[in-house]
């Protein structure tokens, strides 16, 4: 017996020396030009298409895995990855609990579109009321009078309406349940805003792939997805009636129009349910983040310089690739603050840009 | 390689012998050091099961602390408000098991019957057995996939032909899934007990004239019950872990199950979807604290479904 | 009894025993018909998804047509090796260690660890691995992603070598210390090597069990639409992309993820098919 814990405490000791020497050669050895990012579904396509092009120019490679706002947000918390993307600002709760001070930097706007299924209409016309009572399950055929009253040339049938919703943690679902709860207060007091929510009917899908597919697969089913998800699949998009009584399809130009409003020096601002005549109503920003301070964790100076080229990048050249895939660039002031913040970025209290 | 045999190999020895004859000195240090490396890696497997438990038991006090039993009496699951309450999940998880398990029963029992017992040699059982067997090697994500472009639109012109809402996901989609994929757990417990018992036994009620499926009845059955429950409770282990394919196409709704047509969600798919995200102490440690319970229900079916059919062996 | 003596009602006895024959028969053969219409179906649309590009290309750019599983391939790879050469000397030294040890108490304990862990679901594990490796290094990586794999793969190679380890004949062992020859040679080189058809049979089924696990492989090895072979990088997996392109609206990501589900499927049946062989032809016969 003596023997064996002899034995046991050189093995131990051998194991944790493995352990430990792992730890701190890791991120050493780990060349600057590779970028590991994750987060949101909701600019996905665009980002994969930036990245991409950014390989084949600058010979950096970044693996961005699109698990949902949430999870970003998680995952930079627990400083698994080097940046997260979300479609949902940090809350200043959320902000407080991060172990250190993080950035948003605003990369393209995007459109959260309201997709259905049901064969033979094309068009589809609902007001906010309408909208919230069908995600609260107050309205559960596709003939009820309401959404007969809005479309009356429609001819709905009368089929329980399947919503789908998401799963996960995500930035699409705050904007869209942020912009329901601005117009209707049934649906802030019972349901909220968030990124996950305890959603009164409906069926779960990861991702907004996920909600796409399920709204494709499902007859009768409504849902929300990006925008280039809708156009992508063929998927019919509701048209929304906005604040100033104008009922406006998802587009590109919409979405512009609804992103006219003066920015707040973080860029942290919901942009749903906007003034602007002619604007969507559930526009918003897609951010990506990361900490203030990148000396941390043995992560490299030049690896953190890389990160910020990276994304310095995306606010100038990468925009040429948002409109082609249906999201709309920065405005000249949303790129100016954009910058200021990059520039505020530090490493070990040095600015690196 | 050419088979060997014992004589072979105690040639090949015997020349080597001399020269160990020649370490001789050093032979107690290495006989030493593997005997207590055998033992080393005994303990810290068991060490590696303690600190699992351990892990998951520290990280869900949070949550532990803050809702108490109410974890498994609440119905509410709210990140927003903090709210975290799994009889949903609970729920879900049992219903789709014990569906899946009723399924499969009548099944896995005739196939333990066809391969113990009517045609336990040959090409056809041969055919059969390596069909189960592939069937439990497929993986849960295929399982999944299929499930989803294939069994969902049967599942959906089904229920819009009985007048329920048409989603094709849901309970009665999953049980089906999980019913294919736990046959071949207790099929292949099955088939072993009925072929355990005693020829004698079969024979000497097959010479009272009894037919085969009168011996089926009176003896077998009686004789391999507890085998063959054990064979069910394992495979229920399987479906209430079963994580991939379930959250395919259980339609992931974090609520009370309402229809057995109806979404739900259980426990593993739960975790599968919103552990990576988590935000906050509480939420994760409510998602751990599943994983906790999940863990200990697993464990308990495996021990009492081995202990029985340990017995079994020994009788 | 009493009713297997009746004779009167000899012929209902027997229309009831052909009847419940064919019904077994009946069922037993329905077991089998979703092994053979998933087989099919895979087959169907993975075959035409299949060519040279899909096997040795990168994935492309969401909405893009073309791209490949290179990536999916090679991770699902690395992650076998690191699982492998993990648990495969562990588990043979445990198996070892039961045989040897029959009744030692440290054994009792030992196998009901081994028949929990096999129950334990695989999603419970890749919670471990998230909480005990990627948290504390601070990354997802294909090691955390192969220490996952490994535990799971742990009880069936402790299994298996145990249980090839009973069946040889107690007179092996008994030659070879005749013969003068120290324990641990004894193990290493005699019995080892007699029993190494079943244990490489289990490290066989165990890998084709692995390779097509998502679950733990979520929280752990992440995913990567890049060629990575640092094992602190996260990788791809088959079954993760099929997971991810299988739950995507898009029709081309569906075929991609039909020819991945049939390449997972042929490497799982290959691994399962060799196992037997091996099991049969490396048998050492006494």
């Amino acid at each position: 017996m003596r023997n064996l814990i002899l034995v046991i405490t050189i093995f131990t000791l051998l194991i944790s020396s493995i352990v430990f020497n792992g730890c701190g050669k890791g991120d050493k050895d780990k060349s600057a030009k590779e970028i590991l990012g994750a987060g949101a579904t909701f600019p996905y396509p665009l980002y994969s298409k930036m990245f991409d092009a950014y390989g084949k120019e600058k010979g950096v490679k970044v693996n961005y895995q699109s698990v949902g706002s949430g999870a970003g947000i998680q995952q930079l918390t627990s400083k698994t990855v080097d940046f997260g993307a979300s479609d949902a600002f940090m809350s200043d709760e959320e902000m407080s609990k991060a172990p250190a001070k993080v950035v948003h930097i605003p990369i393209c706007l995007g459109a959260v579109t309201v997709v259905y299924n049901l064969e033979g209409i094309t068009t589809l016309k609902l007001s906010p009321d309408v909208l919230s009572d069908i995600f609260l399950g107050k309205i559960k055929k596709w003939d009820d009078e309401k959404i007969k009253s809005i479309n009356p040339d429609a001819k709905l049938p009368g089929k329980e309406i399947n919503v789908v919703h998401r799963s996960d943690g995500s930035g699409t679902s705050f904007i869209f349940t942020d912009y329901l709860s601005k117009v209707n207060e049934g649906w802030k007091s019972s349901v909220g805003t968030g990124k996950s929510v305890n959603w009164p009917v409906g069926l779960g899908a990861k991702g907004n792939e996920g909600v796409g597919g399920l709204v494709k697969q499902t007859p009768a089913s409504i849902g929300y997805v990006e925008l280039i998800y809708a156009l992508q699949n063929n998927m019919p998009m509701a048209s929304l009636k906005n604040k100033k009584g104008n009922f406006i399809a998802p587009t590109l130009k919409s979405t512009n129009a609804a992103a006219n409003v003066s920015l707040p020096e973080d860029t942290r601002v919901s942009l749903t349910n906007s003034d602007a005549d002619e604007g969507y109503p559930i526009v918003s920003f897609t951010w990506i983040l990361l900490y203030q301070e990148q000396k941390y964790e043995n992560k490299s100076e030049e690896k953190a310089r890389e990160l910020l080229k990276l994304l310095s990048w995306m606010a100038h050249e990468g925009q040429q690739y948002a409109e082609p895939l249906s999201y709309a660039i920065l405005s000249t002031e949303a790129v100016k603050k954009a910058d200021a913040i990059l520039k505020s970025v530090t490493y070990a209290g040095k600015p690196l840009l | 390689m050419n088979a060997l045999t014992l004589d072979n190999t105690i040639l090949k020895v015997k020349g080597k012998a001399f020269s160990y004859r020649k370490k001789l000195n050093k032979f107690g240090v290495f006989d030493f050091l593997f005997k207590n490396f055998l033992g080393l890696s005994a303990i810290s497997f068991i060490i590696l099961l303690i600190g699992i438990f351990l892990t998951l038991l520290i990280q869900s006090i949070p949550s532990i602390e803050v809702f108490g039993i109410n974890f498994y009496t609440k119905s509410v699951w709210d990140p927003v408000q903090s709210q975290f309450g799994s009889l949903p999940f609970l729920a879900g998880t049992v219903i789709t098991s014990f569906l899946a398990l009723l399924i499969t029963i009548p099944f896995s029992l005739a196939v333990s019957l066809f391969l113990g017992e009517y045609f336990s040699k040959g090409f056809l059982s041969n055919l059969m057995k390596n069909c189960i067997e592939l069937l439990g090697g497929i993986p849960s994500v295929i399982y999944g996939f299929w499930g989803l472009f294939f069994l969902v639109p049967i599942m959906r012109a089904f229920e819009s032909s009985i007048g329920v809402p048409p989603l094709g996901i849901g309970i009665s989609t999953t049980s089906l899934l999980l019913f294919v994929m736990i046959i071949p757990y207790s099929a292949s417990i099955g088939r072993e007990v009925i072929s355990l018992v005693p020829s004698n036994l079969k024979e000497a009620a097959l010479a009272l004239g009894a037919t085969k499926y009168e011996v089926v009845r009176s003896v077998i059955l009686p004789y391999a019950k507890s085998g063959i429950f054990a064979g069910i409770l394992l495979a229920l282990g399987r479906a209430l872990g079963e994580t991939m394919a379930v959250t395919m196409v259980i339609g992931n709704r974090n609520l009370l199950p309402d229809s057995i047509f109806g979404p739900a969600n259980t426990m593993a798919s739960l975790i599968a979807n919103e552990f990576t995200e988590a935000t906050g102490d509480v939420y994760l440690s409510s998602l751990i604290q599943i994983g906790l319970l999940l863990f200990i229900v697993t464990t308990v079916i495996n021990i009492v479904g081995k202990q029985i059919i340990k017995r079994f062996g020994k009788d | 009894m009493g009713r297997i003596s009746n004779v009167s009602n000899l012929k209902n006895r027997k229309i009831k025993n052909s009847i419940f024959k064919s019904l077994v028969v009946i069922f037993a053969l329905a077991s089998a018909v979703p092994l053979l219409i998933i087989l099919f179906f895979i087959t169907k649309e993975g075959i035409s998804s299949l060519n040279l590009n899909f096997l040795f290309s990168l994935p492309k750019p969401v909405g893009e047509t073309g791209g490949g599983i290179a990536n999916a391939i090679v991770g699902t790879f690395i992650l076998i090796i690191i699982a492998t050469v993990i648990s495969v000397p562990t588990g043979i030294a445990i198996g070892i260690f039961l045989n040897e040890y029959k009744k030692h108490k440290l054994s009792y304990y030992t196998r009901l660890c081994v028949n929990i862990l096999q129950g334990t679901p695989s999603i419970v594990i890749g919670m471990i691995a998230y909480l005990w490796i990627v948290k504390q290094i601070g990354s997802f990586s294909a090691f955390s992603g192969g220490i996952a794999l490994s535990i799971m793969m742990l009880p069936v190679i402790i299994t298996s070598t145990e249980e090839t380890l009973k069946l040889l004949p107690y007179s092996l062992k008994e030659s070879a210390y005749a013969l003068g020859i120290p324990y641990y040679a004894t193990i290493l080189k005699v019995v080892l090597p007699a029993g190494i058809n079943g244990i490489l049979t289990g490290v066989m089924l165990s890998v084709a069990r692995v390779a097509g696990e998502t679950a733990p492989l979520l929280f752990t090895a992440f995913g990567s639409p890049f060629m990575n072979l640092d094992i602190m990088k996260p990788v791809s997996s088959l079954p993760h992309v099929i997971f991810t392109y299988a739950t995507s609206p898009y029709n081309e990501f569906h075929s991609l993820a039909w020819g991945a589900s049939f390449v997972l499927i042929a490497f799982v049946l290959i691994m399962n098919i060799s196992a037997k062989m091996i099991s049969k032809r490396w048998k050492v016969k006494f």
